[in-house]
């Protein structure tokens, strides 16, 4: 069995059809993107896998365990973060707190010793801050460390959002649309990033991306969508030259 | 100029970092202890009360400040606070657990009240906890067996491990007291992993669902911390007012209480603390203004709603982030002094933010 999977699954909105019986296979350590044309349903894929809406069919598998009809809030456990096309960050507080929102999940003493800020709290505090440490390091954001996001440029919450992604420690990530909204020189360094993620955080990566000279430089397979369904799968410049691919941008 | 320098990550958790800090709030600690022997006796009983209004301030900003939920209704909470106090000490039990066990029962109400908000938000939900409030009042006022009804029941002084806390300064170190330590746990909680997920759940819900953050257990926890921090506010409010009766628990104090936490500005204690001072004083000061004031205004029925409103107002329309955004800017003018710049607060743009999945 592959290491993730979506197997035959559908979702609906009313009359709208977003997904028909899609199913793809990613492979640990992939980067796999998926691209189609707007409103193809590439966005509602990842709000199945990570239980926004429930499928009305099929099934949804990472590393050996089903993941079909998992809380929303328990999907994280499972090593899967994502990031928004929209960006949400929790735009009043600040990028260090935003980061140590995504440990979140990680073992932490009980209300009273909180309240008490007992030293169990403090190891963990100290742990966490730490371990966001590192992503700052890793992702540059050490000027705007203590800066409220409401205060930061696009570019730079989008990176604060991959960031609080890789804060949960995940062993999957969503990308959704990383390179929208950033200039030419944010999407090269997204690029080795998302490079790095992979090769030395050990990450596999789906990612959701337009802009085809970043899924050609950064993605090992890509997965072309339309109107909910596959229309290819393969290496980049195979999927590319695909006629059916092309035909359904140039709307025909 | 001052710079934010930690050698160790245990160095950011200290709570007073710099030896100004030490000094200012030494000096504030100080000026409280001596307060009572230098003040007027109206004065000490004036603080006390503005001790008890800050911490319900306190609780309603855990719950509309960090969380974003609105409650119309925290008057109803200081009011199951009060009666439950002066029920159990009319019981004969002791202060301690009688004031634990108000705030405990007002928490479990809190909790009732805070389902709903599970599914509701906003106005909404500002709806329902003003239904809350208007029921709490009229059921206090007909169950007269119990509460007395309309015509109140005299609360019990208070005493702690035989002495008696009745006095004036005796009253005014037990609400500064329990103040102090109220303050101090939250500012624990708030900005540890409970804070935090509050915050989350305030900016968005999406991105906190996926953070792990079970959105309504944590709605529900903010209604049972602020309900229980309120009950204790309650508790202590009864001994202030001596006898209760509905009417001191009316819609206007849940209205106070919003005032408070929106003009002390959303998501900070310290603008709890400094919005319960504001507004605590203002029927005092209008009171001392009044005589000042030609007779056609001073006359006028609603002097004080109108002042309300008018500070709110002005708050909403040049500092929306409060008599605590005023505090940082002039704090930060002295730290780098001389090199303020004006755009520090600058909002930057925002961007299109919809709780929307696409
Ligand atoms: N919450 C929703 N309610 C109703 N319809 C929805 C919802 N979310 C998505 N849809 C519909 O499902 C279809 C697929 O939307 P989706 O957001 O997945 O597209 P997308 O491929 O991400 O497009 P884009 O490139 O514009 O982001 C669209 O027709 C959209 O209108
Ligand atoms: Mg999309």
């Amino acid at each position: 069995m592959s290491y993730f999977s979506v197997d035959s699954v559908s979702l609906s909105f009313g009359g709208v059809r977003a997904i028909r019986d899609l199913s793809f296979d990613v492979a640990q350590g992939e980067v796999f993107a998926i691209i189609g044309p707007n409103g193809a349903g590439k966005t509602s894929v990842f709000n199945v896998i990570t239980r926004v809406f429930n499928a009305s069919s099929g099934r949804i598998s990472f590393d050996g365990k089903d993941i079909t009809h998992v809380p929303r809030h328990r999907i994280v456990d499972y090593g899967i973060a994502r990031t928004f096309q929209n960006i949400e960050l929790f735009e009043g507080a600040a990028v260090i707190d935003n980061l140590l929102l995504g440990r979140h999940r990680f073992p932490y003493g009980n209300l009273i010793s909180e309240i008490c800020w007992l030293p169990n709290i403090r190891r963990a505090e100290a742990e966490s801050r730490a371990r966001v440490e590192d992503i700052i390091d890793f992702l540059e954001l050490a000027p705007y460390r203590n800066s409220l996001v409401s205060a930061l440029p696009y570019g730079v919450r989008k990176v604060v959002e991959l960031a609080r992604a890789l804060a949960t420690q995940p062993k999957l990530l969503l990308l959704d649309e990383p390179a929208s909204g950033l200039n030419p020189e944010e999407a090269r360094d997204l690029a080795f990033w998302i490079d790095d993620i992979r090769s030395d955080l050990g990450v596999t990566v789906i990612m959701i991306e337009h802009d085809m000279s970043l899924v050609s430089q950064a993605a090992d397979r890509v997965m072309c969508m339309n109107a909910g369904q596959v229309l290819a799968i393969g290496a980049v410049d195979e999927v590319q030259s695909n006629p059916t691919v092309i035909s359904a941008y140039l709307g025909t | 100029m001052r710079f934010a320098y930690d050698t160790s990550y245990s160095d950011a958790q200290q709570l007073l970092r710099y030896r100004s800090q030490w000094i200012c709030y030494g000096a504030l600690a100080i000026a409280l202890i001596v307060a009572p022997w230098l003040l007027p006796a109206y004065y000490v009983g004036e603080l006390s009360y503005l001790f008890i209004v800050s911490i319900a301030s306190l609780a309603l900003m855990v719950l509309t400040g960090f969380t974003g939920q609105v409650s119309l209704g925290h008057a109803a909470f200081m009011a199951i606070g009060a009666y439950t106090h002066t029920l159990l000490l009319d019981q004969g039990i002791g202060f301690i657990p009688s004031i634990l066990g108000a705030a405990t029962l007002t928490g479990f109400v809190g909790f009732i009240i805070g389902l709903p908000a599970i599914r509701v938000s906003g106005l909404y939900l500002a709806m329902v906890t003003l239904a809350y409030a208007m029921l709490t009042e009229q059921i206090i006022g007909r169950w007269k067996d119990v509460t007395g009804g309309f015509t109140g029941i005299p609360v019990s002084p208070p005493s702690l491990f035989g002495y008696d806390l009745s006095s004036l300064k005796g009253f005014y170190f037990l609400c500064l007291v329990i103040l102090v330590a109220v303050l101090l746990g939250l500012i624990n909680l708030m900005r540890g992993r409970t804070g935090r997920a509050f915050i989350g759940v305030r900016d968005s819900e999406a991105a906190a669902a996926t953070l792990g953050i079970w959105v309504g257990g944590y709605k529900v926890l903010a209604f049972v911390i602020s309900a229980f921090v309120t009950g204790i506010a309650g508790a202590l409010l009864a001994h202030h007012l001596q006898f209760l009766t509905p009417d001191g628990f009316s819609v206007m104090l849940s209205m106070e209480l919003v005032l408070m936490v929106v003009i002390g500005g959303l998501g900070s204690l310290r603008g709890a603390i400094f919005g319960a001072i504001l507004i605590g004083m203002l029927p005092t000061l209008i009171s001392k203004i009044k005589p000042l004031l030609p007779t056609s205004i001073s006359s006028q029925f609603g002097l004080e709603t109108f002042v309300f409103g008018l500070i709110l107002a002005l708050f909403v329309m040049f500092e929306p982030n409060g008599l605590n955004g005023r505090w940082l800017k002039l704090k930060i003018l002295f730290e780098n002094f001389p090199l303020y710049r004006r755009n520090t607060f600058r909002r930057g743009k925002t961007y299109m933010h919809s709780e929307r999945y696409r």
